[in-house]
């Protein structure tokens, strides 16, 4: 069994971009680039897609100061770091919110679908991650894909949602051409299903 | 920054991980598994199971009124609990290669040639394991605090104290093949916030951590060993564990200090373990 626990989680406040995207701070000449700034740096295979979104309080106020990751596959369902991944993607963005309006914004791969630990596959998903002054833990979240219906149907994880009328919180839905829309509510009637996991 | 003294740095001893990153790749240890019970964790280099799942009595609520913005910025509905898959074993890849020689000394890394940051100057450094006491090697910490008079180098920061030209207030550093890590920097002030009508932070670091996988992702503060500020504030609050808070505060380390130049914090971090095998990782009912 495990001897330690896990060191406590504390916010990571407002000013989360000093130390996360100095650059986007205006914190400039300390590191030549934002960690996460770009996902895709070449030839990587698969359909690029644009994933944008805002998070959103309980009063309906977007978070102008969040920060998102996001983790994913490539387009054939292989992680960065593991063997037969895309060498021309990380896998890995970080987007701080918009100062004005709120909105994230990836540039990024359609992911395949990932093995399930117990066989079978999970549908195509981007793991979400939110941080922001008054949110205590990181929230962990999934946007799959709306118009994945058949994988969707079979995912596990979607499968085990005990009210099937909160699913479409986890559906990023497509906009314009490449361009899928995720919204993030962190509170209220459409709160976003958030994992513990 | 070419005449900058970094060979008195305590920094060099810990950041130039030769091996980070291979955790997966080192079966020199591993032994034969056909005559070895499973009981026995012999193949501490290759682990097949999940992440074990989070104990949320360590972490603060979601909810704690006192600290305000967590009201409306709190979820309400139970989260959905499954084991970890790959999506949450797998994390992104970050090499010693990415860092600047600067990244980790906060005294220098936003100063002017010949310049320094102001303020008491101290080193933290520690050790970054799991759940299991194993050490994480190639763990990427980010760093970022207000310098020593409490103000922090943002946009949105108004409080009067004065920004120092010659610190910027952001790190960053990978962990050794020993899990370890070490920064300089100086004591950062506390400062008044916004909350109720006299709050005050107490002096913290605020700590990114990436582990080996993305379920260990963990953002926190670490706190100075005897700041009263400490049992007064509303997000050190959010902590019902005292042992858990307790965790987060860095004692004095007179045995890594640098006499003549600067006082020593540690600051130990403990991330999610990773069960051995897929056997440990079946749950009940799934």
């Amino acid at each position: 069994m495990a001897e330690y626990p896990e060191s406590a989680s504390q916010t990571a406040g407002p000013y989360v971009h000093i130390g996360c995207t100095p650059n986007f701070a205006g914190l400039t000449g300390v590191y030549d680039l934002d960690l996460g700034a770009r996902m895709i740096t070449g030839a990587a295979a698969g359909t690029r897609i644009t994933l944008t979104g805002r998070v959103f309080d309980g009063t309906g106020t977007p978070l102008r100061d969040a920060m998102v990751e996001a983790w994913q596959a490539d387009a054939a369902g292989h992680h960065a770091g593991t063997a037969m991944a895309d060498p021309h993607f990380t896998g890995f963005g970080r987007c701080p919110c918009d100062a004005d309006t709120g909105e994230f914004r990836f540039e990024t791969l359609k992911p395949g679908p990932v093995a399930w630990p117990r066989g079978g596959m999970q549908a195509p998903h981007i793991t979400l991650w939110i941080v922001a002054r008054g949110i205590n833990l990181g929230l962990h979240t999934r946007a799959y894909f709306a118009d994945e219906h058949k994988a969707n149907g079979a995912d596990p994880v979607l499968s085990r949602i005990e009210h099937k009328n909160r699913l479409p919180t986890l559906l990023a839905t497509p906009a314009a051409a490449g361009e899928y829309h995720f919204n993030i509510h962190l509170q209220g009637p459409d709160e976003t299903i958030f994992f513990d996991v | 920054m070419t005449n900058h003294d970094t060979s008195k740095s305590v920094t060099n001893n810990h950041d130039t991980p030769k091996s980070v990153m291979n955790d997966h790749d080192t079966p020199k240890s591993v032994m034969n598994d056909h005559d070895t019970p499973k009981s026995v964790m012999n193949d501490h280099d290759t682990p097949k199971g999940g992440y074990l799942a989070r104990d949320m009595a360590q972490h603060p609520a979601p909810l704690y009124p006192p600290y305000r913005t967590s009201v409306k910025r709190s979820p309400q509905a139970a989260p959905l609990s499954f084991p970890t898959t790959l999506s949450e074993e797998s994390g992104p890849v970050f090499g010693a290669d990415m860092l600047g020689p600067l990244d980790g000394d906060l005294l220098h890394n936003f100063a002017a040639d010949g310049q320094s940051a102001i303020g008491p100057r101290i080193i933290v450094h520690g050790r970054v394991q799991d759940q299991f006491g194993r050490p994480v090697p190639g763990a990427l910490l980010e760093v970022w605090q207000a310098n020593a008079g409490g103000r922090y180098r943002h946009a949105k920061e108004g409080y009067i104290a004065p920004l120092d030209p010659n610190f910027g207030g952001c790190g960053r550093v990978i962990t050794d093949a020993q899990g370890c890590y070490s920064l300089r920097t100086v004591m950062p002030g506390p400062y008044p916030w916004p909350n109720g009508p006299n709050d005050w932070r107490p002096a913290h670091i605020h700590f990114s951590v990436f582990g080996a996988g993305f379920a260990q992702r963990l953002i926190t503060q670490m706190y100075f060993e005897g700041d009263p500020l400490i049992w007064r504030c509303p997000i050190v609050g959010s902590i019902n564990d005292k042992a858990a808070l307790e965790r987060l505060i860095a004692p004095l380390d007179m045995g890594q200090t640098v006499p003549m130049d600067a006082l020593a914090y540690r600051f130990d971090i403990t991330l999610r373990g990773r069960r051995q095998t897929m056997f440990e990782n079946r749950m009940e009912g799934l």
